[in-house]
């Protein structure tokens, strides 16, 4: 179906369209938490007309609204996490149960059913999906983008399976509690012969003093955390040679385990291949592994940092953390947990911060530029020496709530950070969270200077039945325009132009209705939404794999996704974000035509006598076009139909 | 991120559904050029899926029967349910200091946040409340908490306020507190102020009442065995990142109302 993403007329929808929010403020490479408040454009939110509103639930029967998206297929979870159909079945068909009446003993009444285990991140190499999940991988084999072929389960639990591949090395984050090196599914429970906790042992921590707020938490006399050799937290890497067979290498520890980790290839070095690890988990005691320590005060915590391990690629197995960069500190005075400090906030008012680690790291070599969504911060990194990153700029936003993720556009002159307010359980789409919450925030990028733009969000709203907040996205690599498609949990898939950083809107979509049916809520969604070599791959956490295609629409034409087809990549890992070079030929000059016509930066006349020298191959006629595309283009109405004039004109000329 | 449902044990789609295991014996032919291009011209195509588990660095991966459940029920720890039993209290504590807030505070700053905080804790109440639900577990083991463990996880929009700090005594009498939840003389201190003056304790008063929360997950994972579960260890995650960011804001506004 379409559905018309310009029909935004009824007044609410207008005043929200005008409904410009507070910003940002920027911490420079110093610290200063400037206080300034500039307004920038929030996308508003569509109306009850919108047809993703009120879907019909289900697992694999929800009902279902697209604008410019197709669904190819999806691709259930196989067996080892597949959801329980049976018991979703039969606990759909019964009603609702009320909770265990308080008193009863546990585990008796019905429980919720399983669906499986979540799926998380996607890589790519070849003709190879691998599909990360919180209890191992699994590899499909994606010749045929409508037949997907599932090739391998990996059955190895310790979520978040955050996957990065290169050649034939598999990298796996680790973070849950129980993981194990050996990928055992029993996880880590009590060793037999020890004393469980009672239950009550969280009572008996003494409450904090009563307005002491800058006291650290009070700690309950209590002994510690034995250490397990079996456990691993941190990065497993696996040989993938036999792709049926794959084989653990080694397990690199870590501190704070791997929420995220991010491959970093470095131009200049052909020998080894880089990790920065993003970890969130609470911090492990010295005495399970060596050196940790949470201490805040500690110069050696593990807290205020990221961890960067080196690969050889000749020898994997020797891969090690080789630095615990202070990318928060001060230059000046060393300060290790600077970028929340500062002169100006009065005495005891940082013995805590926000920023204490990274949720996930985007590098673009090309550029030699990172961006770190740090929990409190957004952060712009020059990883040139990628052992010894250097921060650049840091910004944080009253906006925010957990800094998550980003995107740098291909020309590197924007930024793209998401928000993952509520941690992506929740229902953050609804019609009373505000837009500009739980958004994408859009950054201009110059001189490695950061300056907010806008705020994105997925416009319809959401049920509280659906977990919804900004979540993984890729760009779509359609010359002359910045596109991203991105992940919103249940809200779906958003396809959308931030071009222009200031205004961007969306051009197409993808929704299910909730996965719990009748009231009954289940947590799933889109986790990633990655655009691989002319398809859109989606890994949905309860569903499986989806596979979407974009579709020509009134924002996006044959020839502009014909020009995004023609980009093909040998391997896709989306947070080491390749730099997309497009060939200079008329598959990609008649997608700068379409949005020159577009935007009528083009006359209709101009367009049709262009065309026609295109279809006629009259290269002298498109030699005198070309002279005149740039000399227009000084007159251009906006910077995007310049650069296009300029790439049209660079094309023809040579043709 | 955390999903709001349980990861056990899965019954469907298992042998019956998947292709016999045959596909194992014929697993790819070998790859052997292990530099950094992937070889997939060499790996053969199996005749279905195989499902395997890696040894750990260095031993053998073993094949295992497709569907082998990759994640076996396992009963949620005591320190888990404890522990989201007492978050749901405290959660509730902190909702009814925000709903305090539109009559006795002016700062508009404060106001966003503590309509930030509103939102989040009533949401996470109702996921904990269903956490446990979905595993079987009642709000309390004892008939007697009944009453209370029902109330003080339950909604509070659209409640009379002097019916909610009625309650918050009783709770406070009957229950343990938690970490870093106020007592009833700050409680009632908070009720009685209006303008800087509420802002002063409920900034101090919600700092104190989040890092308790902060302790609270820490002592969850200083305990052995707990946090098995992934829902409950997403969620705690984002406990964790969620208030100390708001910690930070909140100290920020501290110190902006000290100039």
């Amino acid at each position: 179906m379409i559905f018309s993403l310009a029909s935004l007329s009824s007044r609410r929808t207008l005043q929200r369209a005008f409904a410009f929010s507070l910003c940002c403020s920027t911490l420079g490479a110093g610290v200063a938490l400037a206080q300034t408040a500039p307004t920038v454009f929030v996308n508003p939110r569509t109306g009850a007309d919108d047809p993703r509103v009120g879907l019909k639930g289900g697992l694999y029967d929800a009902g279902v609204a697209s604008s410019g998206l197709e669904l190819v297929v999806t691709t259930p979870k196989p067996g080892s996490f597949a959801p329980d159909l049976e018991a979703i079945a039969a606990a759909n068909a019964a009603p609702v149960p009320p909770p265990p009446a308080p008193g009863a003993p546990r585990g008796t009444g019905p429980r919720g059913p399983s669906y499986g285990g979540t799926n998380s991140d996607l890589a790519f190499s070849g003709k190879y999906l691998f599909s990360g999940n919180y209890l191992g991988i699994n590899f499909y084999d994606i010749s045929d983008p409508a037949k997907i072929k599932l090739v391998t389960s990996v059955v190895c639990p310790g979520g978040q399976g955050d996957v990065s591949v290169y050649g034939h090395l598999l990298f796996m984050s680790v973070e849950a509690a129980n993981g194990r090196l050996d990928c055992g599914t029993q996880g880590l429970p009590v060793a037999p012969g020890q004393t469980p906790p009672s239950a009550d042992v969280l009572a008996n921590v003494p409450p904090t003093v009563p307005g002491a707020a800058a006291t650290p938490p009070a700690r309950a006399q209590r002994p510690p955390d034995p250490a397990s050799p079996d456990r691993i937290k941190g990065v497993r890497i696996f040989d993938i040679s036999d792709i049926t067979k794959p084989k653990q290498i080694v397990d690199v520890q870590t501190c704070r385990g791997s929420h995220t980790h991010t491959l970093l290839v470095d131009p200049k070095d052909k020998d080894n291949v880089y990790l920065y690890v993003s970890g969130s988990a609470p911090v492990r005691a010295g005495e399970e592994l060596n050196g940790c320590t949470g201490k805040e005060d500690d110069p050696n915590t593990a807290l205020f940092t990221i961890v960067v391990i080196k690969v050889p690629i000749a020898h994997p197995e020797l891969a090690k953390v080789v630095n615990s960069p202070r990318i928060f500190s001060d230059p000046q005075t060393g300060e290790i947990n600077a970028l929340w400090k500062g002169g100006n906030h009065g005495e005891g008012t940082q013995t805590t911060s926000a920023t204490r680690g990274c949720h996930d790291i985007t590098v673009f070599s090309s550029l030699g530029l990172a961006a770190g969504a740090c929990s409190g911060n957004g952060i712009l990194l020059d990883i040139s020496d990628p052992v010894h990153p250097k921060r650049l700029d840091a910004v944080t936003d009253p906006n925010y709530a957990f800094w998550h993720s980003a995107n740098f556009a291909n020309d590197g002159k924007t930024l793209l950070f998401t928000d993952e307010w509520g941690g992506g359980g929740q229902a953050r789409c609804r019609d009373s969270d505000p837009m500009n919450w739980g958004a994408d925030a859009i950054f201009k990028l110059d001189k490695g200077k950061l300056t907010l733009a806008s705020y994105y969000k997925m416009p319809a709203p959401q049920s509280e039945f659906e977990n919804c907040v900004a979540h993984n996205g890729s760009l779509v690599p359609v010359p002359g325009r910045n596109i991203l498609v991105q992940s919103w949990y249940q809200g779906g898939v958003s396809v959308m132009d931030f071009t222009d950083a200031t205004h961007p809107y969306e051009i197409a979509f993808f929704d299910r209705g909730p996965i719990g049916v009748g009231g009954r809520r289940a947590g799933g969604g889109q986790w990633s939404s990655y655009y691989y070599n002319g398809y859109i791959f989606g890994s949905e956490m309860a569903r499986g794999i989806d596979v979407l295609k974009l579709l020509p629409s009134k924002y996006l034409t044959q020839n502009e996704l014909d020009a995004a087809a023609q980009v093909h990549l040998a391997e896709l890992n989306v947070q080491n974000q390749p730099k997309i070079v497009w060939p200079q030929n008329f598959i990609t000059a008649r997608a700068y035509i379409d949005q020159l016509a577009r935007s009528n930066a083009l006359t209709p006349e101009k367009v049709t006598a262009l065309n026609a020298a295109i279809d006629k191959k009259k290269t002298k006629e498109l030699k005198v076009i070309a002279t005149s595309l740039d000399k227009d283009a000084s007159t251009a109405a906006t910077p995007a139909d310049a650069d296009r004039m300029h790439a049209l004109a660079e094309i023809i000329k040579q043709k | 991120m955390p999903l709001s449902t349980y990861h056990g044990p899965s019954k469907s789609g298992r042998a019956s559904k998947m292709r016999s295991g045959l596909g194992l014996a014929s697993a790819a032919l070998f790859c052997l050029s292990v530099t950094a291009g992937f070889c997939q011209q060499t790996t053969a195509t199996p005749e279905g899926p195989v499902t395997v588990q890696p040894g750990a660095p260095g031993q053998q991966t073993k094949v295992l029967p497709p569907g082998t459940p990759a994640a076996p029920f396992r009963s949620p720890s005591d320190a888990d349910i404890a522990f989201m039993r007492g978050m749901i209290m405290h959660h509730g504590q902190a909702v009814e200091m925000t709903t305090l807030m539109p009559s006795r505070s002016h700062n508009q700053d404060l106001l966003e946040l503590g309509k930030r905080i509103s939102i989040s804790q009533t949401d996470e109440m109702g996921f904990m409340k269903r956490w446990l639900a979905d595993r079987g577990i009642p709000l309390s083991d004892k008939p007697a908490m009944d009453h209370m463990a029902g109330m003080t996880g339950m909604d509070h929009s659209g409640m009379d306020h002097s019916k909610m700090a009625g309650m918050d005594h009783m709770a406070m009498d009957s229950m343990p507190a938690m970490p870093g939840m106020l007592t009833p003389q700050q409680m009632d201190a908070l009720r009685k102020a209006t303008g800087p003056e509420f802002d002063h304790l409920f900034l101090t008063g919600m700092i104190q009442h989040h890092t308790g929360a902060l302790s609270m997950v820490k002592q969850l994972f200083d305990t052995p065995g707990a946090g098995q579960d992934p829902v409950l260890f997403d969620f705690t995650s984002d406990v964790d990142n969620t208030q100390q960011a708001e910690i930070d804001i909140m100290r920020h506004m501290l110190a902006k109302e000290k100039q």
